[in-house]
């Protein structure tokens, strides 16, 4: 009898892109205290690397002027400098070095950049694959999401409500779902 | 470098009519005041209306705004907010947010009154709502209470005080001036 032994790499060895018809990013905050709003940012592409050591690196990057929502004056209000200020910042960045994994579960250790603010950032989430699709051609899938405070990037916009309370939470959950293809 | 100043009183004498003429005074060097005149003329917002060509005198607002590098506002009180005409006016410039010269326009906000408190809960009012138009809203206001006996018949601020933090409000509205930065 004869054993096979698999290594496992945090990421898959090799270089990673996302797929950008197949991933998304998105992110949710509590509206009007009761319910929720979610957003999402269509132009971004992210990059994973898998090293034979167990060593693994992310990076990413949005351009805030792809920030939609259902409504064009509440789009345009996001992007301006009570949000975003996607003209002076156009692009949201996130890099991470500090990679560990245990099964399928993956926690990275980053850093987000947002409207000028660079603060550590803990990602979770899951790693699944690699899946060959083709000949020459493979993916695996991450799945990630955070918490973060919108008031430390700068974007502390509210409106008060008649009844007490604020018309926008501040804890801002992202979300990242990434088909990545061998590069 | 221009500025555009608009006053949201209507009337003749008006004292924020004054204040914008007395910010004119203070200004840095190698910048322009340029008031808008036509804010009587611009009609009340009807989405049915709001089409190309846009009516005569709103296409005449959303130019000045657009052939201006900055916007200074002087609005006076009226029932703790600020004048209806005004605010139809923002509303039009507001529209249609892809092209509006409001989005991310440097703005500044200054207020004169009669009362004691010029018209600070109006400029609060119309920081908001110029935020809400995508605009560049700086840090600061300038609110003159009393305003007949702070503003002199030759059109400048007599209190010495009132008139550095004019001159350093529009300082920083013209810093607020420049090019686009790429950055994170």
């Amino acid at each position: 009898m004869s054993t096979t032994q698999l290594q496992v790499t945090t990421v898959p060895v090799g270089t990673w892109r996302s797929d950008p018809v197949h991933s998304t990013f998105g992110f949710s905050v509590t509206h009007m205290i009761i319910a929720t709003f979610r957003g999402s940012l269509t132009d971004f592409d992210a990059t994973a690397t898998g090293a034979g050591d167990g060593t693994a690196t992310l990076s990413a990057s949005g351009r805030v002027a792809s920030v939609v929502t259902q409504d064009d004056n509440l789009t345009g209000h996001i992007q301006s400098p009570d949000f975003f200020d996607a003209q002076r910042h156009p692009e949201v960045r996130y890099t991470a070095s500090d990679i560990t994994r245990d099964g399928e579960d993956l926690r990275v250790r980053g850093e987000l950049t947002l409207k000028g603010t660079t603060l550590p950032l803990e990602l979770t989430g899951t790693i699944a694959g690699p899946v060959e699709t083709g000949p020459d051609t493979a993916l695996v899938a991450i799945d990630l999401e955070g918490v973060i405070d919108r008031r430390d990037y700068g974007l502390s916009w509210n409106n008060p409500l008649p009844g007490g309370g604020f018309a926008v939470g501040n804890d801002v959950r992202l979300v990242a779902h990434l088909e990545m293809a061998r590069a | 470098m221009v500025i555009l100043g608009i006053s949201g009183s209507l009337r003749r004498d008006s004292h924020n009519s004054m204040l914008l003429r007395a910010a004119g005074a203070e200004l840095p060097e190698g910048v322009e005041l340029r008031l808008f005149e036509g804010l009587r003329d611009v009609p009340p917002y009807d989405e049915d209306d709001d089409h190309d060509p846009a009516p005569a005198a709103v296409t005449r607002l959303r130019e000045a705004l657009a052939g201006a590098d900055a916007l200074l506002v002087a609005t006076p009180e009226y029932n703790s907010s600020i004048p209806g005409q005004l605010k139809n006016a923002l509303d039009w410039a507001s529209r249609p947010r892809a092209t509006s010269p409001l989005m991310f326009h440097p703005v500044a906000v200054i207020g004169a009154s009669t009362g004691s408190f010029g018209a600070v809960w109006a400029q609060a009012e119309l920081r908001k709502v110029l935020a809400a138009s995508g605009a560049r809203v700086v840090e600061g206001d300038l609110a003159v209470g009393h305003a007949h006996d702070r503003i002199g018949a030759d059109g400048t601020l007599v209190d010495d005080d009132q008139r550095t933090r004019l001159r350093e409000l529009l300082h920083l509205l013209v810093s607020e001036i420049r090019p686009v930065e790429i950055a994170a």
